[in-house]
């Protein structure tokens, strides 16, 4: 995703898969992939991670807090990956933001 | 390259014909001219299989289509098999002749998502296209039906001379429907549509503005509804990576059983198809004659074989190839570089305003 997102992600925003989106892992196809509306995404190790925590109940806060402590990372660049991660899938509505 | 060894590529997605009937009668349908009759298609329980063994085989998304998947009573017992195998159910649908109830018990069998196609924003232009008055007013109300039950929505749009120029207002409506994706697919030439082929053709200058239209509509409506669009080819210097490739990421089985590496594959001349009904899709994929014809380059000719884009285009379409000049393994002619692409260009100015013919 070159372009910046144009919805916007608070920190509040609750992310999470919209029904006709799932994160599936498969041997065959070689890890993890987000299935959506006739199309497949690969997901880099990274995404799944941050995927994998978008239930809709946690807060985008509490993910990148979440994440900065298992991965041990700066909070900051996480808190900026995790923002455009989600505000990038949310623009081609893989995410919801409730 | 090997075709039989570890080299082979996993498919990613299946095309299921479930039955060529349908109630619409588009001139640009993609079916065979010869359509399988229905005391041939394959019963619920042989799918189950098909699904299964395509799992298996690495296969993540089933597009349940036709014809009208809906003609079959069966088809809530197909997606439940079709979701039993972890497969991403997607249906295709003209949406005629599926009631509110009917969507509703498919949503509970496990549908992911549903594809409808609308033929033009002006309802008497749609309803003429599809050769069914009342067709337009049906599939308004069952896309809405499905975004209420919380299904994702594509409209799907094919556009050629009758409706090219009313893309902007086609994308309005597919976001007044609720639908979260729009597909904006030019007629591509085969089965019906190429019968239809002078009466469907849309001018250079047509294409050229529609070609800015969906990128002016891509920016307007960003975030809101994604719009992906399949190109026109007649107009085009390169060819498209027809099913990304021969044999490499997808396959499609007919209401009768048999596979193809892609839905038009039977116009081919010379190519042995094999049969669910007689071999497992794993033995289908990896040795069935058909998947083997077009993989790799040793098959290929001048200019592809010694051009870097091949790793790309793998050629273009094999069909188109054969359609338009004659032989199916010469470059496609859409590709400027091709021997045959002026033929290309001279049909593209064909245009004959001739009543349509409806598909059977």
């Amino acid at each position: 995703m070159s372009e910046e997102p144009v919805t916007s992600v608070s920190s509040a925003a609750r992310p999470r898969l919209p029904r006709g989106v799932r994160l599936v892992h498969n041997e065959a196809q070689g890890g993890w992939l987000l299935l959506a509306p006739e199309r497949v995404f690969k997901a880099d190790a990274i995404s799944a991670e941050i995927l994998k925590r978008c239930t809709g109940e946690a807060t985008v806060e509490a993910i990148v807090d979440d994440l900065a402590k298992s991965f041990n990372a700066p909070r900051e660049r996480i808190f900026a990956d995790v923002t455009k991660l989600i505000g990038g899938l949310a623009d081609r509505k893989l995410l919801e933001l409730e | 390259m090997a075709t039989n060894g570890s080299s082979l590529s996993r498919p990613l997605g299946l095309l299921a014909e479930l039955t060529h009937r349908c109630p619409l009668g588009c001139p640009y349908c993609s079916n065979p001219l010869a359509l399988d009759k229905r005391s041939d298609e394959l019963d619920a329980e042989t799918w189950a299989r098909v699904f299964r063994e395509a799992a298996a085989l690495g296969v993540l998304q089933v597009h349940l289509s036709g014809g009208e998947p809906a003609a079959r009573r069966d088809l809530e017992q197909i997606v439940k098999a079709a979701r039993g195998a972890q497969l991403y159910a997607n249906l295709i649908t003209s949406a005629v002749g599926i009631t509110a109830e009917r969507m509703h018990a498919l949503a509970d069998a496990g549908l992911d998502h549903v594809q409808i196609s609308i033929q033009d924003s002006d309802e008497k232009s749609a309803d003429r296209i599809a050769g069914y008055d009342g067709a337009s007013q049906r599939k308004r109300a069952l896309a809405a039906e499905v975004v209420k039950l919380g299904l994702p929505l594509t409209v799907n749009m094919v556009v050629h001379r009758a409706n090219i120029e009313r893309i902007e207002p086609m994308v309005e409506l597919a976001l007044a429907l609720g639908a979260s994706r729009v597909e904006i697919a030019h007629v591509q030439y085969y089965g019906w549509a190429m019968k239809n082929r002078a009466a469907l053709m849309p001018t250079r200058e047509q294409v050229e503005r529609a070609v800015k239209d969906v990128e002016m509509l891509r920016q307007k409506h960003r975030g809101h509804i994604v719009i992906d669009a399949v190109v026109p080819d007649y107009y085009a210097r390169f060819p498209k990576p027809c099913v990304g490739g021969w044999g490499r990421r997808s396959l499609n089985v007919t209401p009768a059983g048999r596979v193809l590496p892609c839905h038009a594959a039977e116009i081919i001349p010379g190519l042995e198809f094999w049969n669910v009904r007689e071999h497992s899709l794993d033995d289908i994929w990896r040795n069935a004659p058909a998947f083997n014809a077009f993989r790799g380059d040793d098959w290929m000719q001048e200019p592809c074989r010694s051009c870097a884009m091949k790793e790309k285009d793998f050629g273009g379409c094999r069909c188109q190839a054969f359609l338009i000049a004659g032989d199916a393994r010469v470059a496609d002619p859409v590709c400027h570089l091709s021997p045959h692409h002026a033929l290309v260009e001279e049909l593209a100015q064909v245009r004959a305003d001739t009543a349509y013919a409806y598909r059977g």
